[in-house]
């Protein structure tokens, strides 16, 4: 099929047992009926499987208020919560305290 | 170098502390060298600090600077000076300060955004027709050259300079220190990190900016771009850079604007401490002959990246 948006050839996927489309011009994704439910389903039972300690014992984040999580489009790719670690506490001792 | 510089401010600091006459009492441990940089070296004597400015620093604006962080306006914002005749030093002007407790660089949970960022917001929302004047200029863009100017005398890889200079070059003449700021102007630090607070009086007092060779009127944003510049960078987590500007926004500070992205007012300034960062790391790293570290690198990586997003403008300008 070809993509909606762009017109350019639309390539099939399979993602755990889910068929989605991506267009090979945009990137786009088409999902069928059903394709997102059935993707959310799996993400919520991946969920459950995970270590039961983690989810429940930490205190959901405060809601931010602010919008400024979004780095700039030149920024680095933010590798997520609890990656950090190592790299800020040799960065942060130099850099965060010089001109 | 300025060893010299450092006994003699030593015996600067020993005299402020405790006068001419009197005996030092103080632990042989206590006179100590806080920095030493031909633009700033600072000596602790016990509670006193002495610090030797820059020997090309304008004394007419160092005293106007001077004069901002004694006045009550700044109570609670700036440290203030002690109360000591001015005085010179192998041709550099000398100030005196109270000693505060530093940031622990040990103890990253502990440090302050909160604080930093509320700082902040009363530093530049500070009515400057009550101050001391003429205000000085901020000195933030005229940095960012100097960094760049000190990068290409340390004749780096050109490689690697050109990375450097390609981001410098895209950036707009006022972040470049060619023109003034767009927009109203604030008074502002001028070159904010974390080495540039204290707790007065140490160790639990409030936390106050100090140092303010920088210090002037200027895009308040200038002062974000710092923190911003890391966080870009991947050198500082989003959890600490939400705390941060949150708490910037949270104290009405002028520089963004409030509920909204702050990024397209960041943008530029944020940019320009990358660059400086960067070419000040380029310069050392050449100077030591050593390759960059990881750090540094991640700074190059963001100047290169830049290259292929042009500048954002703000919201006004865009219209």
């Amino acid at each position: 099929m070809h993509c909606p948006k762009c017109r350019a050839p639309m390539q099939t996927y399979n993602r755990n047992g889910v068929q989605i489309e991506q267009c090979n011009g945009c990137r786009g994704i088409f999902l069928d009926y059903g394709e997102l439910e059935a993707l959310t389903r799996l993400e919520s039972q991946w969920a459950q499987q995970a270590p039961p300690a983690a989810p429940p014992a930490a205190p959901a984040p405060a809601p931010q208020a602010y919008p400024a999580a979004q780095p700039p489009a030149w920024g680095a790719p933010h590798p997520g919560h609890g990656h950090h670690g190592h790299y800020r506490q040799k960065s942060f001792g130099r850099m965060l305290f010089s001109s | 170098m300025s060893t010299s510089v450092t006994r003699a401010l030593t015996a600067t600091a020993r005299t402020a502390a405790h006068g001419p006459y009197a005996e030092c009492t103080c632990p042989a441990a206590i006179p100590t060298v806080l920095a030493d940089r031909d633009d700033g070296t600072v000596v602790r004597h016990g509670t006193t600090v002495a610090k030797a400015h820059a020997r090309d620093a304008d004394r007419t604006q160092l005293a106007t600077r001077l004069a901002v962080a004694a006045h009550p306006a700044l109570s609670g914002v700036l440290l203030a000076p002690l109360d000591l005749p001015a005085t010179e030093l192998d041709g550099r002007p000398v100030t005196f300060w109270p000693y505060g407790t530093p940031v622990d660089p040990d103890a990253p949970r502990s440090a302050p955004w909160e604080e930093v960022g509320t700082l902040l917001a009363r530093l530049h929302a500070t009515p400057v027709e009550a101050l001391p004047g003429p205000l000085p200029v901020m000195r933030g863009p005229h940095k960012a050259a100097l960094a760049v100017s000190r990068m290409r005398r340390a004749h780096p890889p050109e490689p690697v300079a050109a990375v450097v200079e390609r981001a410098w070059s895209a950036l707009p003449p006022w972040a470049r220190a060619e023109s003034a700021p767009p927009g109203p102007v604030h008074l502002c630090h001028g070159d904010l990190h974390l080495g540039q607070l204290v707790r007065h009086p140490g160790p639990h007092g409030r936390w106050l900016l100090i140092d303010v060779d920088d210090l002037g009127l200027g895009n308040p944003a200038w002062d974000l771009a710092r923190p911003a510049a890391w966080y870009a960078a991947g050198l500082l987590a989003p959890e600490e850079w939400l705390r941060f500007i949150g708490a910037y926004a949270a104290a009405a500070g002028p520089a963004v604007p409030s509920g909204t992205d702050p990024w397209p007012v960041l943008d530029v300034p944020a940019r320009a401490l990358t660059v400086q960062t960067a070419a000040v790391a380029v310069a050392k790293a050449t100077a030591a002959r050593r390759a960059l570290d990881e750090i540094e690198l991640a700074l190059l990586d963001a100047c290169d990246r830049m290259a292929a997003v042009p500048p954002e403008l703000p919201a006004e300008a865009a219209k």
